[in-house]
């Protein structure tokens, strides 16, 4: 029963998502410094700390998963991690687009902030052939599970070292010293994140909903004794 | 690298492409997985059709010989 409470998520979601947009652009002030080009912060920090928490949350479902022995975590875990991973690629496309517009260039090496999310993005992205590499479904899940709490341990370590770096050129959104940010703007980032976060939610479970009834129709094609069609991908776990 | 630390702010019209262009990806994306899963619940959809029809082929051979021997019997 994946798809319980789907509806009202979704529609939670449109309503989060439209009332965060409206305060970007028609409640939030302009920021002295860096002018209108600031608004795109509103979707990219927040994408960025869902994706990192959507790290972790495949981590903590990979744990369940080694734990119980159960199938359901690790379509959990799978799915986690691939919805963290488009919203990576947001990340990384809005994160450049900003660069290109403060700093004149579309990717900066020497950022400690930029050169370590793409560093979790592209670990991350390993794990799809990583998987695809293992052919029996228990050892997928085994070993893909233990790479999800490795990778997912990597994430806050990663966080707290960029934090302690010195050379920072990214702005800090949450800053503690010198003020912050304004409240008006932080109210906005703050709907933006639950807004992003709901998102998440929301495409996890359609997802796992899918999944789960591909996973029942290829039940009932095994017990009428059919053949049951290729279509399906081999790396994505099952659920019933 | 030179980074321009304190770059000054873009004018609106300027920066305005650069915001959109963010926006827009992020839409973009969301269209695209939504268009994804549309493609993947159509493959379900057909495949329940078509365990659907299997199952009521099976049915349908499974009553028929019984309706056979029963059309077979002599009536008395």
């Amino acid at each position: 029963m994946y798809g319980k409470g789907l509806k009202p998520l979704s529609i939670a979601t449109v309503a989060m998502l439209a009332l965060s947009l409206s305060l970007v652009f028609f409640y939030a002030p302009l920021d002295a410094d860096q002018g209108f080009i600031q608004k795109i912060f509103y979707i990219h920090v927040p994408l960025a700390i869902v994706a990192l928490i959507g790290f972790i949350a495949g981590g903590v479902f990979a744990i369940l998963h080694l734990r119980s022995d159960d199938r359901k975590w690790d379509a959990y875990s799978y799915v986690a991690i691939h919805i963290s991973v488009i919203f990576g690629v947001a990340v990384l496309i809005t994160g450049a687009i900003w660069a290109k517009a403060s700093w004149g260039h579309w990717w900066v090496w020497d950022e400690p902030t930029l050169v370590s999310f793409l560093i979790v993005f592209l670990l991350y992205a390993t794990y799809y052939p990583f998987r695809y590499a293992i052919e029996d479904r228990d050892r997928q899940a085994r070993y893909a599970s233990v790479f999800a709490v490795t990778a997912g341990a990597f994430v806050p370590l990663n966080f707290m070292a960029v934090r302690m770096a010195e050379s920072l050129v990214h702005p800090r959104t949450f800053a503690t010293a010198e003020g912050g940010m304004p409240g008006e703007m932080m109210l906005t980032v703050l709907c933006m994140l639950v807004a992003i976060g709901l998102l998440w939610t929301t495409l996890v479970k359609f997802e796992l909903t899918a999944k789960s009834a591909s996973g029942q129709v290829k039940r009932l094609r095994r017990a009428l004794d059919a053949p049951v069609s290729g279509g399906s991908s081999r790396i994505a776990p099952e659920v019933g | 690298m030179f980074l321009p630390l304190a770059a000054p702010a873009l004018p609106l019209d300027e920066a305005g492409k650069y915001v959109a262009g963010a926006y827009v990806v992020f839409v973009v994306l969301l269209v695209v997985y939504l268009a994804i899963m549309a493609a993947k619940l159509q493959r379900i959809e057909r495949e329940l059709r078509e365990v659907a029809a299997l199952a009521e082929e099976r049915k349908k051979t499974q009553v028929a010989p019984g309706r056979g021997a029963e059309e077979a019997a002599p009536h008395v």
